[in-house]
């Protein structure tokens, strides 16, 4: 998994394509949202029944990071689990995984929207967490400064020779970070929708994929000088 | 006359009409299980399908007596005028009344309470009622269940829905005669077996076919394009035809063609003619004011598409005119029936074609049909996307067992050879999912007690019944003019909108609107004044040419001179032969090319739109191997048109059967075809919901796509049902193998490529097909590496 290094508060910080977010410095590794035992909370409450592997495939995912990257701090930033009950839906063979995905580092569970209360597995559980000069909580807060969120699951659309590529987007300005969802049956928000567009001053964009890579700002001011239809007057 | 009532027969001696020999057969075999009437637009079939239900009614009858099934539910609401005016004249103690996703929740409830007499519906309205409870209460005394256009229905999964859903009728009243009534059709036994119920006979009633319609090309002064839909080079002709006849219908392929063509039209029209515009993407109200201007005799003429395809009754059309090619002929015979609504008066129809490739197509369709040479292509095995979604409506009105439900469905359409494992199959799916690795346990959608399948929960059959239905509109948006309580215009595809920038301009309704903004899920526009939109993408069905015509084209190029065809078209061809060559029956074509900044390959196989698309799909996937960054493709019934960021200089390699075959086997798996055919099959087959209840719209972070579910099940649980069904509807509709097997022994080898320096005369008509298929591939890395001209399109960013 390839990764990119880019400087946040002074920090130097590593995207990873998958949406996960890297701190070589702290050995320190972000995921947010990862949704847990969403299929299970659908079935419950609405009656549709989609594949439940959810679990299996964000927690092989998260495995293979762990094994890569060896971080001595995991930090799952909020809605890991779908909701409180969510939990009860992991399978023996699934909680045994996490343990074992937890030993030997500090583990740190930031509550979320989804799960807003400690859960019974290992790990801290806490409401925001501090390293140094910058925060990790679920939700961005008005007038936040280097604070790394995630909540909104953050995606982008970048167009060009008639074609458009959205995927999911980490996104950050002078102040603040937000991580896209990493958990496998997780939708999107577009950064030009309310609230999210209000949130940043003139952000950079980090593009999920088998390479991340960073989005120019100034094609944004192109796109206002050439709109696409004024070829034909 | 002997089997009129006095009152009917009364009737028609007032009006001073004679019963056709086919209405009255139909009358004296009223008592069989099952008939199929085929006979022309035109032809009295809706009367003949009514006569006995009008004949058995002239006695009292309690409840439901006769149910009509159309696909339009603007047919239900013509036939209910047509229907009134004789059960008036003749004073029958006679209730009907129509029912569809339009009427009114009121009306609704008084139709299940206090049913009709006569309920005229549309599949999907059908299956609906069947869910409910009290559906043994809403059907009971029912005799009769008329399909009308069953040929329309017979080619879709609305028709297999819809023969589901008469096996629960039959179920539920078992002496109920089924009628289909039907246009010219190539197969009518074909029709006739789905209709009945499995294996009963179906005895088939061919009225008179009429005299030979009279159809001929239009002559215009100015020549087609080499390529565009447009036909504006034949507007001033078109108008003068309209002054000349006293009703014109103006048919097209696509919304998006008549939308533009109506513009065009609208700004030719000096005299001021009264001209309206119909088609599917229109807001209802748009629609419903037309066919009312129509009906009261005040427009001159009407650009629609297929909306107007099946037999609306709009008074004294005389003439029918089809822009662009007419694709498929059996179509064509049917929309030419629109025009002299009469019985024995010919029909008189001419063809537009929009640019030269379609005046070749033209003159080979009215070939085709001078000879009747009419074309079809036989459906498979019943689709189980359908059957999984009649499981699940089935559970909605109430326990069941499994072996009656088996037995029901074997009785029914496309579905007398499903096999019990099948079944059970669907069944464990609508159950419980059917994952092979994990299960829900306790929230299975369906449980079994005592031995009947029950909803788990009961509140669940709301959501089941927001869901029925199998047409797949993708996704559809609302467009309204901005403002409180704005007027709706109509609808456009979700992929048309998310490719708007504010102000950009586009036709709808005929008149051209400004993109204003997405609000919730629906687009704002204002008016505007722009003489020329940004073209209007959405929707619209896109036929494909049947392959009957696609050899005839074949042949006709072969030929040294063309003396039939007009000297524009024939002086395209020679220029075709003299820059490149004309495509032959034994060798295959392929053209390479540079256009508007990447590179194009254009090969022309002949072997049919799906095998054109599969070939396109195997051959981006051998691109994409040796690293050519193909971008996407196009196909259409005689070639497959691909572009990508580098040129290919050895097509003789990319056609190599033994890697194609191969290529088949590891593409299946990963590519955007399958993704389609999985999202409409996962949708029928309630995987996925398309309507939520309104107070669960949790905004976009709650949906994802079903692209994730597709690979998910691919890499998790490669044997599940949904993946087979995926597999088969893709086999049985957009694989087509075979075929492009047929055209690689044919060519043996023989490919001829040439390089051209510019877009060849031949594959200008490709540039603007619809349904292109883009490459999500290694060409996406490419573009962002060379992202020169990328650009961020989020609004409000900046």
């Amino acid at each position: 998994m390839s990764g990119l290094s880019f400087t946040f508060r002074s920090e130097t910080l590593t995207a990873l394509g998958s949406g996960a977010l890297f701190w070589p410095t702290q050995s320190l590794l972000c995921v947010s949202d990862l949704h847990l035992g969403r299929t299970e909370r659908i079935a419950r409450t609405g009656g549709q029944i989609i594949p439940p592997y959810e679990n299996t495939d964000t927690l092989a995912r998260l495995e293979a990071h762990i094994a890569a990257l060896a971080p001595r701090t995991v930090i799952c930033l909020g809605d890991s689990f779908d909701d409180m009950d969510a939990r009860q839906s992991l399978t023996n063979t699934e909680t045994e995984w996490i343990t074992r995905l937890q030993a030997g580092r500090h583990w740190i569970w930031i509550e979320g929207n989804h799960d807003p209360a400690p859960l019974d597995l290992g790990g801290a559980h806490k409401a925001e967490h501090r390293v140094d000069a910058l925060v990790f909580r679920h939700i961005a807060e008005p007038d936040a400064s280097g604070e790394i969120s995630g909540h909104y699951h953050p995606k982008i659309t970048v167009s060009g020779r008639g074609r458009g590529i959205t995927r999911p987007a980490l996104v950050f300005d002078d102040n603040r970070l937000i991580l896209p969802a990493f958990g496998t049956y997780t939708g999107g928000m577009s950064l030009g929708r309310s609230p999210l567009n209000g949130l940043f001053d003139r952000p950079s964009v980090i593009l999920t994929g088998d390479k991340p890579r960073l989005v120019q700002s100034h094609a944004m001011a192109r796109r206002e000088r050439i709109p696409a239809s004024s070829s034909k007057g | 006359m002997t089997h009129l009532p006095p009152g009917i027969s009364d009737w028609f001696a007032r009006k001073g009409w004679a019963p056709h020999p086919h209405q009255l057969d139909m009358l004296a075999q009223k008592d069989l299980p099952a008939q199929l009437l085929i006979a022309p637009t035109g032809g009295g079939k809706t009367l003949a399908g009514f006569l006995p239900t009008l004949a058995e009614l002239s006695a009292p009858h309690q409840g439901l007596h006769t149910l009509y099934i159309s696909p339009l539910k603007a047919l239900a609401a013509d036939i209910k005028r047509n229907l009134q005016n004789p059960i008036d004249d003749i004073g029958l103690p006679i209730r009907v009344d129509d029912r569809s996703g339009d009427t009114s929740n009121t009306r609704k409830k008084r139709q299940r309470a206090d049913p009709p007499h006569i309920l005229l519906t549309t599949p999907e309205s059908l299956a609906l009622l069947l869910s409910y409870e009290d559906a043994p209460h809403i059907f009971k005394g029912l005799q009769r269940v008329i399909v009308d256009e069953i040929h329309a229905l017979a080619e879709s999964k609305r028709g297999d829905q819809l023969f589901l859903a008469l096996s629960r009728l039959q179920a539920l009243c078992p002496d109920l005669r089924r009628v289909g009534l039907s246009a010219t059709v190539d197969d009518p036994p074909a029709i006739a077996t789905l209709l009945a119920k499995h294996p009963d006979p179906c005895p088939i009633l061919m009225a008179d076919p009429g005299p030979r319609p009279d159809i001929r090309m239009l002559d215009t002064d100015t020549a087609p394009p080499w390529a565009g839909g447009g036909a504006t080079y034949a507007i001033e002709a078109v108008l003068e035809q309209v002054r000349r006849h006293k009703t014109t219908l103006i048919f097209h392929n696509t919304r998006a063609q008549a939308e533009i063509f109506f513009h065009n039209l609208w700004l030719a029209n000096t005299d001021g003619l009264p001209i309206g515009i119909h088609h599917g993407s229109l807001a209802r109200e748009q629609r419903e004011r037309v066919e009312q201007a129509m009906v009261a005799g005040d427009l001159r003429a009407i650009v629609c598409t297929g909306s107007l395809d099946l037999g609306i009754d709009w008074g004294d059309v005389e003439l029918v005119i089809q822009i662009g090619a007419p694709k498929n002929v059996k179509r064509l015979i049917q929309r030419i029936g629109r025009a002299n609504h009469r019985y024995n008066a010919p029909s008189k129809a001419l063809l537009v074609p929009a640019n030269r490739f379609e005046v070749v197509e033209c003159i080979a369709a009215l070939d085709a049909a001078r000879e009747n040479d009419l074309d079809g292509d036989p459906r498979g095995p019943g689709p189980l996307d359908v059957l999984c979604q009649h499981i699940l409506i089935r559970a909605c009105s109430g326990p069941f067992l499994a072996d009656d439900l088996y037995q029901e469905v074997s009785t029914c359409g496309a579905y007398p050879g499903l096999t019990r494992e099948d079944f059970d199959r669907c069944l464990d799916f609508c159950a419980t999912g059917g994952y092979a690795l994990r299960a829900y346990d306790r929230w299975n959608r369906l449980v079994e007690r005592d031995g009947a399948w029950h909803l788990r929960d009961p509140r669940s059959a709301q959501r089941i019944r927001m869901n029925v239905g199998t047409i797949q509109d993708s996704d559809l948006l609302k467009v309204r003019l901005r403002g409180r309580g704005g007027r709706p215009l109509g609808e456009v595809e979700e992929a048309f909108a998310a490719g708007l920038n504010q102000g950009d301009t586009f036709l709808i309704g005929g008149q051209i609107v400004a993109y204003e903004g997405l609000r919730e899920m629906t687009v704002e526009v204002s008016r505007n004044a722009a003489k020329k939109p940004k073209i209007a993408v959405f929707g619209g069905t896109k036929f494909a040419t049947s392959t009957k015509l696609s050899h005839r084209i074949l042949r006709m190029f072969q030929q040294e001179t063309w003396p039939d065809l007009p000297t524009h078209t024939a002086a395209w061809l020679h220029l075709q032969r003299e820059v490149s060559q004309l495509p032959q029956p034994d060798r295959l074509l392929v053209e390479t090319f540079p256009y508007e900044g990447n590179h194009h390959l254009c090969a022309y196989g002949f072997a049919g739109k799906n095998a054109q698309q599969t070939l396109g799909l195997l051959l981006t996937k051998r691109m994409e191997e040796t690293g050519l960054y193909p971008l996407g493709f196009v196909s259409t019934d005689y070639a497959t048109l691909i572009w990508g960021l580098d040129p290919v200089t050895d097509p003789a390699a990319l056609f190599d059967p033994n890697s194609l075959k191969d290529g088949l086997e590891g593409w299946l798996a990963d590519n955007a075809v399958m993704k389609r055919t999985f999202r409409a099959s996962a949708t029928i087959a309630g995987l996925i919901e398309r309507n939520l209840p309104q107070n669960r719209k949790t905004g976009r972070q709650a949906t994802f796509s079903s692209d994730i579910l597709y690979d998910t099940l691919q890499k998790y649980d490669p044997g599940h049902l949904m993946l087979d069904i995926t597999h088969r509807e893709a086999m049985k509709g957009l694989v087509d193998f075979n075929r492009i097997e047929e055209m690689l022994t044919r060519i043996n080898g023989r490919i001829d490529h040439m390089q051209l320096d510019r877009l060849s005369p031949l594959s200008a008509p490709m540039f603007l097909e619809i349904g292109k298929v883009p490459i999500r591939g290694s060409a996406d890395e490419a573009l962002l590496d060379r992202h020169e001209d990328m650009a961020l399109t989020d609004a409000g960013l900046t």
